[in-house]
């Protein structure tokens, strides 16, 4: 009987190694860089959707404004690489941590207001973040900053020509992100956190601290969003204000989790497998007349999802969670 | 028996409605009080006062000899305050255990510790073959019973019923009633909010008669129905025993 939490816990536990493994081995067969490219973008999305998956799936608080956490990041390792010298490899905790402490100091506030408020505010904080980025000379404003080669290291995390490094690193970002939602699922965190999402009144009365719930969902959400940034700018190489802080970015990162199923552990992964590839394709095969059209399918997709499996794909696997099966019975 | 509860001059106004005023009351260890009275009494405010979620203008509460007025819900939950409400509230997005579990979590301490505390409340309640189910699939009864379990899963000191008999079949709420003498035996006191007066007198040792958010009257229900203020109050001066 109480077996059934621990039987199911098992389940995903081994499911998650075998993804990790399959994923790990996925990339050697494979020649050519688009591909190569297109399977890192995903799996960076993929564990930038957990991420985000971990305030707003698990907490509930839709936050419409992570670009800013993931900008953080991007700008944080960035420039402790260029004006101080300080590796990536550490700049990304850094990163990490401001992003992290950016989700605080949005939430000191923010958290504050309830349900769609909350969302409209992360949504402004979000574009004048952007907008201060634009403006601010110190950071590069409007060029930006270009990311100086110093040869491949995986301390900088450079790497001139090949894509396997990139692979690995995002694929352990992505793990980290799955295995922190795993954990948070389990514990008396993850217990709290759904409690607050799913009736906040009901929660307080059985002793669950409702603002610190958001707080510590934020943080962990932002650490990893601007850690997911940092990797990102030591990828491209180069970053913008609308590279790694623009709005779309916003609605980038929690897609695949909504389109995968919110508020699960294989949510943010299924979505991502499903919609980074789709608009990949669809930007490449409609040429740069298509900027737009891959945003269009998103549109269609999530209205399809939100109409035929409001719980996200996760649910065709017949993976319950709570009221996906009630609804569905 | 001393006093577990205190409740001393407490009024609540909402905007310029008077909803409490200068309520004061005992509740012993190991009782189960009533707290009744016609619509709009007053009983549900004073209720939201005793679990924290609402602060007086003025008066005391005290647990214990410990002052829990102002200190909102969750301070209260930890001081062995557990609720229900009156328009039933689950988290539809978890199993029934799991639901249980976040008020087991109060006094576990680990995921294995909390799942245990939960699955021998469930047990208690009568609810165990339901574990896995989604809350969200529960019959009304059920989901009634469910807001019990997770409540005692807290291991609370005193309980608060809101109206937790009412709306069900006579079948329904013997079960109900059962389950409430249940707990009292395990030597949670409780209050229970009924507007009900049939329902509740039966089951408590004294009650709390409110009516325009005033005492009316607080003593064994046998004294309660035959006191002329409650009589008026419930079916108007025509019925009201002369004088």
């Amino acid at each position: 009987m109480d077996n059934s939490i621990l039987r199911r816990r098992r389940t995903e536990l081994v499911g998650g190694a075998t993804v990790l493994l399959a994923l790990a081995v996925l990339p050697l067969p494979i020649g050519d860089v688009y591909t190569q490219n297109l399977i890192i973008i995903t799996i960076l999305f993929a564990g930038l959707a957990q991420a985000w998956n971990i305030l707003g799936g698990y907490c509930g608080q839709i936050s419409l404004g992570h670009a800013l956490y993931f900008g953080f990041g991007a700008y944080v390792s960035t420039l402790l690489f260029v004006r101080l010298g300080i590796p990536p490899a550490f700049g990304m905790l850094a990163g990490g941590a401001v992003g992290g402490a950016g989700a605080l100091l949005v939430g000191w506030p923010c958290f504050r207001l309830s349900g769609h408020y909350y969302a409209i505010a992360t949504v402004v904080v979000g574009e004048i973040g952007w907008l201060l980025f634009l403006n601010w000379d110190y950071v590069g404003g409007a060029t930006g900053v270009y990311v100086p080669f110093k040869g491949d290291s995986w301390v900088a995390l450079q790497f001139r020509t090949a894509k396997l490094p990139y692979h690995y690193l995002v694929l352990g970002f992505a793990a980290a992100t799955w295995i922190a939602a795993f954990l948070i699922e389990g514990s008396r965190w993850g217990f709290a956190w759904r409690a607050v999402k799913d009736d906040f009144v009901a929660a307080r009365s059985l002793g669950v601290r409702i603002f610190p719930s958001k707080m510590a969902a934020a943080a962990i959400s932002g650490f990893f969003t601007g850690m997911g940034g940092a990797i990102y700018a030591q990828y491209v190489g180069y970053i913008d204000p609308d590279s790694v802080m623009a709005g779309a970015l916003s609605i980038l990162i929690p897609l695949p989790a909504v389109l995968g199923g919110v508020g699960t552990l294989w949510g943010p992964l299924i979505g991502a497998a499903v919609l980074i590839p789709v608009s990949e394709l669809s930007r490449s095969y409609l040429g740069g007349s298509g900027r737009g059209v891959d945003l269009m399918i998103y549109g269609a997709l999530i209205m399809v999802v939100a109409l035929v499996r409001p719980q996200g794909l996760v649910s065709l696997f017949g993976r319950r969670r709570g009221g996906a099966d009630a609804r569905a019975a | 028996m001393p006093a577990l509860l205190e409740v001393d001059g407490v009024s609540k106004s909402f905007g310029g409605v008077a909803a409490n005023v200068d309520i004061s009351f005992d509740v012993a260890e190991g009782e189960m009080l009533g707290l009744i009275g016609p619509n709009g009494a007053g009983k549900t405010s004073l209720f939201n006062a005793i679990a924290g979620e609402v602060t007086p203008d003025a008066g005391e509460i005290r647990l214990n000899g410990t002052r829990i007025s102002g200190l909102g819900p969750v301070a209260c939950a930890a001081h062995g305050i557990a609720r229900t409400f009156q328009v039933v509230r689950s988290f539809d997005s978890m199993t029934v255990l799991e639901n249980v579990m976040v008020g087991a979590f109060a006094r576990a301490r680990g995921a294995r510790e909390a799942m245990t505390v939960a699955a021998d409340t469930l047990e208690f309640c009568g609810l165990l073959s339901r574990a896995d189910r989604p809350a969200i699939s529960l019959s009304p009864p059920e989901k009634r019973r469910l807001e019990v379990a997770r409540a005692l899963a807290t291991g609370p000191r005193l309980l608060l019923l809101d109206e937790m008999l009412t709306g069900l079949t006579p079948t329904e709420a013997q079960e109900g009633v059962a389950l409430v003498r249940a707990v009292q035996r395990r030597g949670i006191t409780i209050i229970m909010v009924e507007h009900v007066m049939e329902v509740v007198l039966p089951l408590v040792s004294r009650a709390v008669v409110l009516n325009l958010g005033r005492v009316l009257t607080i003593g064994p229900p046998a004294d309660i129905v035959r006191h002329a203020d409650v009589i008026r109050a419930y079916l108007g001066d025509k019925y009201a025993p002369a004088a």
